[in-house]
Parts: C-alpha cells; structure tokens; sequence
C-alpha cells in the first residue's frame, strides 16, 4: 500500500509532538508516527516537577505536559498512526512503515522530521545480560506508566539526573533502593535530586563500579568494587550486595538509524551524546527536506526538545510556504530565545558552541555532499 | 514474589490504582494469569513475577525485560503462534497465548 503526505513525523515524544502542533496550526496534511499505542514518548513516565527555565515548564510533570500536547494535537486536523515502526527510509525519500494489523505501508512525503528519541546505553560486566538488569527508562515505564516494579530490592548504577530520579521514583513507589554506585569521583546530577536522595538515606556510593550480577536465571545479588581514577577495579575492595534488580542509568544515545539510513552526513559530538546528523539553527540537515529534532539530534532535556520541535515545524511550514518569511522568522526567534535560555550555564554554552560548530558543517555539507539530484544537474551541464 | 506486591496500589504522585479496571486473562506457558485491560504483554507478565522472556539462540541463556521502549529485541516472545513479538509494546488481548521463545522461535528450541 502507497500513501502520500506533505510532512511526515516520526516519533510522537515532545520533540515530534511540538512540531506537529506548528504544522497544524497552519492546516498542513501532516502524518505523526509513533511505535507505541500512546503518543507522549518519554515524557508519560516523568512524574517528578520539571526543573529549570521557570518560564519554561518547570514545576510541571512531564505526565502532565504530555497531556497538553496531545490534547492540542488531537484538536489539530493531524493523522496520528499508533504502533507504527519505521522500518527504514530510503535514500530516494519514501518511508516504509509496518503499520500494525494494516502491513507495511510506504509513505512519500515531501518533508521529513525525525524526531526518534535515544537508546540507553548500557556497559559490560560479568552477567551482564541477566533478567532483572535493565535500563532506567525501563523501570520508569513498568512503574510510572503501567505501576508494576520490576524488583523489590535495587542497586542503582550511575548518579547523573536519570539515576537519582529514578532512584527516588522507584523509593516512590514502594522499592528498596539498596546504594547508587558512581564509577566517577564525583555526583554528577543536579545538587536538588542529589539532596532528594541523601534525606531519604539511600547511600550514593562514588568511585565504586559494579563488577558482576550473581545469579543463574535471574539477578539475585551483586558484586561491586571500588575502582581508581581510570575505573579500574581495586582488588580486595570487592562487596556482595542481596538484590534482585540492577538499573542501569549510564546515559543515552542518540537514535540516528533513520537519518543515516536516509543518507544524513553523521558527525561524531562527544557533547551532545556521540555520532548525530549535522543540521543547522532550523534543525533541517544537510538533506533539504530531512529536518532532526530532539534527543536524536543532542542528548538534552524534554523542554529543549520542544522548542526544537516547534523551530522544525515553523521552518516546515515556511519552506512549503505555509508561512510567510516574516511571520515565520518573528516565531522562529521566540522559540530560539527560549533555547539559549534553556542552554544557559557552563554545560549550556558549551552544547551551544557545538550546536554552532554543527550548523557551519551543514552549511558545507550541503554545499559538498554527494546528492544525486545535484550530481544529475551537473553531469547535464557538463554534457 | 507475589502479585500483590508486584504492582503499584499506593502512590504519592500518582495517586491510588483504580478500584474498577478491566481485567482479562492471557496463558503463559499453560498458566493462565491476570492481565489489566491495556498494559504490554511484559508489565503483565513481570506482575505475574516471571522475569525470563527467552533463552540465545547459540548458548541458551536466558534474557529479561531491558529496554520497555521497543529498541533492544531482549523481550522477544511467541505470541498466538507468532514468534519475535516484542512485548514490551504489544498490548495484551483476552485470551492471548504467549510462549516463551527458545532460539529464533521457529521450532522453539525442537531439533527437527
């Protein structure tokens, strides 16, 4: 089956759904894809206030925003495909989508935005594979979204925001939270989750790495173990731990498959969470009509995310004259003004010199990459 | 570990668990067990305190829940004969058969 559509979005977290509010609002035949049966991506599992920016969203749960947008998005005359996979997108523009029950379905649409989220990353030790070691986002969905805890008694590994959030959303809903262990010296969440955490007596236990899962079926214990300065264990510091689960919060990855697949240039940003599609202010990459938005562009926060989104709608809408110039810069700027407040901060200026350094390669990457159109033309003028 | 402690009934965000949910009934393995009207096939299955999805193909070894978003392929498991079905994005229906993978699922582990 072959369908046709003016944008195509695909993922319906903060990122996608922001976007598709611009696109709607400006009465675009526009299609949102999601992989799950609810739209709202990760924010449906945040239960803890937003922190940050007050203008923007902070003191707001993320089940909470996630509502919003869905209720804004359903009043918009948008078409939402629920348990929809994107299956890959080809380097001529069509997606090709398993959709449910109906098969696969390609779909050519004249704009793209990916807005695909991230993967968690995970690290090896001894059983790492075990049943019952799991991600952060994991544990999140089973207890937040669907109230089943996965364990009763947890060792939580990595204390950046995700860990400590978590840490203290599983203490929320009636788990044991037994230590937080950190490989690095150092907590390196923000200092609120890190008091959260400290008045609830859970240990946060630094320079200390986790060395094995024990158990033959299941995780029933763990060995862990102080490590020097390069993480390398110290022998004779080793320690069994009784648990039954062991959570994983070692950051994020950036979800590029579709957009290398589309032939996007991919560039390695430590900083903004490894290998990511280079693309500019407007977030269209080097592919005219790809643009990139959220976690699958630089690992940051649900509230950066949405105003990605939003600036991918607007230049969306703009390039398929929707908008006019004028009208579309004065709305682009408001949202932009919103991002460089979010990213304001030491951590913040550096995301944004990168995000600038980004924006100069799209700019030479569209000027110099292969394109076959462009590569067409000159081969005809050549002849 | 008990059902009962297994889901969430109190929560200080949240709130309390709904009084009157629908509940249906899926088997796995040969045992029938209680599955709240929307949830993915892995909430119900975890609640029902059993964490082992499928076993490798080459060395056997048992996998769980990793990811619940659909991306790692570590909850692969045969639902209604199909084999590969990630169940942490597959809601339940009544009356559902699910299996526990062995392998690629084909012969479920069976040498043929």
């Amino acid at each position: 089956m072959g369908r046709n559509a003016e944008v195509a979005i695909i993922g319906g977290g903060p990122a996608g759904l922001s976007a598709a509010v611009e696109l709607g609002e400006v009465q675009s035949n526009c299609i949102l894809m999601d992989d799950h049966s609810q739209v709202g991506g990760q924010l449906n599992k945040q239960i803890h206030k937003f922190f940050g920016s007050e203008k923007h969203s902070a003191g707001q749960r993320g089940i909470d925003i996630a509502k919003k947008l869905e209720e804004r998005v359903s009043l918009l005359n948008i078409e939402i495909w629920p348990e929809s996979t994107v299956l890959d997108f080809d380097n001529e523009g069509c997606l090709w989508v398993n959709k449910g029950d109906s098969g696969i379905v390609d779909l050519m649409a004249d704009r793209v935005i990916i807005a695909t989220g991230a993967n968690e990353n995970t690290f090896p030790f001894q059983n790492w594979t075990l049943p019952g070691i799991m991600g952060a986002g994991a544990l999140q969905t089973m207890m937040n979204l669907y109230r089943v805890l996965p364990g009763r008694r947890v060792l939580m590994v990595g204390a950046g925001n995700v860990g400590l959030i978590v840490a203290y959303q599983l203490l929320q809903a009636g788990a044991e939270v037994i230590a937080i262990i950190e490989s690095a010296n150092k907590i390196s969440g923000y200092d609120v989750h890190r008091r959260k955490i400290l008045r609830t007596g859970v240990p946060i236990l630094t320079s200390t790495s986790i060395v094995s899962a024990l158990g033959e079926k299941e995780v029933e214990g763990a060995v862990i173990s102080s490590v020097d300065d390069e993480f390398r264990p110290l022998p004779g510091t080793e320690r069994q731990l009784a648990v039954d689960t062991i959570c994983l919060a070692v950051g994020l990855s950036p979800l590029i498959d579709l957009a290398w697949s589309r032939g996007c240039k991919i560039v390695n940003e430590p900083l903004l969470g490894g290998w990511i599609p280079v693309h500019d202010a407007d977030q269209q990459t080097n592919i005219d009509s790809v643009y990139i938005v959220g976690d699958c562009c630089s690992i940051e926060e649900a509230s950066v995310a949405m105003e990605e989104g939003r600036i991918a709608g607007i230049s969306v809408a703009e390039s398929m004259n929707l908008l006019d110039y004028k009208t579309a810069m004065e709305k682009k700027n408001v949202a932009k003004k919103v991002l460089h407040e979010l990213r304001s901060g030491p951590l913040g200026a550096t995301v944004r010199t990168a995000k600038e350094r980004l924006s100069k390669s799209t700019t030479f990457y569209r000027q110099n990459f292969f394109h076959p159109t462009r590569y067409e033309k000159c081969l005809s003028n050549w002849r | 570990m008990g059902e009962k402690l297994l889901r969430v009934e109190k929560h200080p965000v949240l709130g309390d668990a709904k009084q009157k949910e629908s509940w249906i009934s899926i088997t796995i393995d040969g045992r029938k067990i209680k599955a709240r009207e929307g949830e993915p096939i892995a909430s119900a299955l975890i609640a029902s305190g059993s964490r082992v999805f499928r076993y490798t193909l080459k060395k056997d070894k048992p996998r769980g829940l990793f990811c619940a978003i659909g991306r790692c392929n570590d909850c692969l498991m045969i639902v209604d004969g199909k084999a590969n079905v990630r169940t942490c994005i597959t809601p339940v229906r009544d009356g559902m058969i699910v299996e526990t993978q062995k392998g690629d699922g084909k012969s479920n582990g069976k040498k043929c």
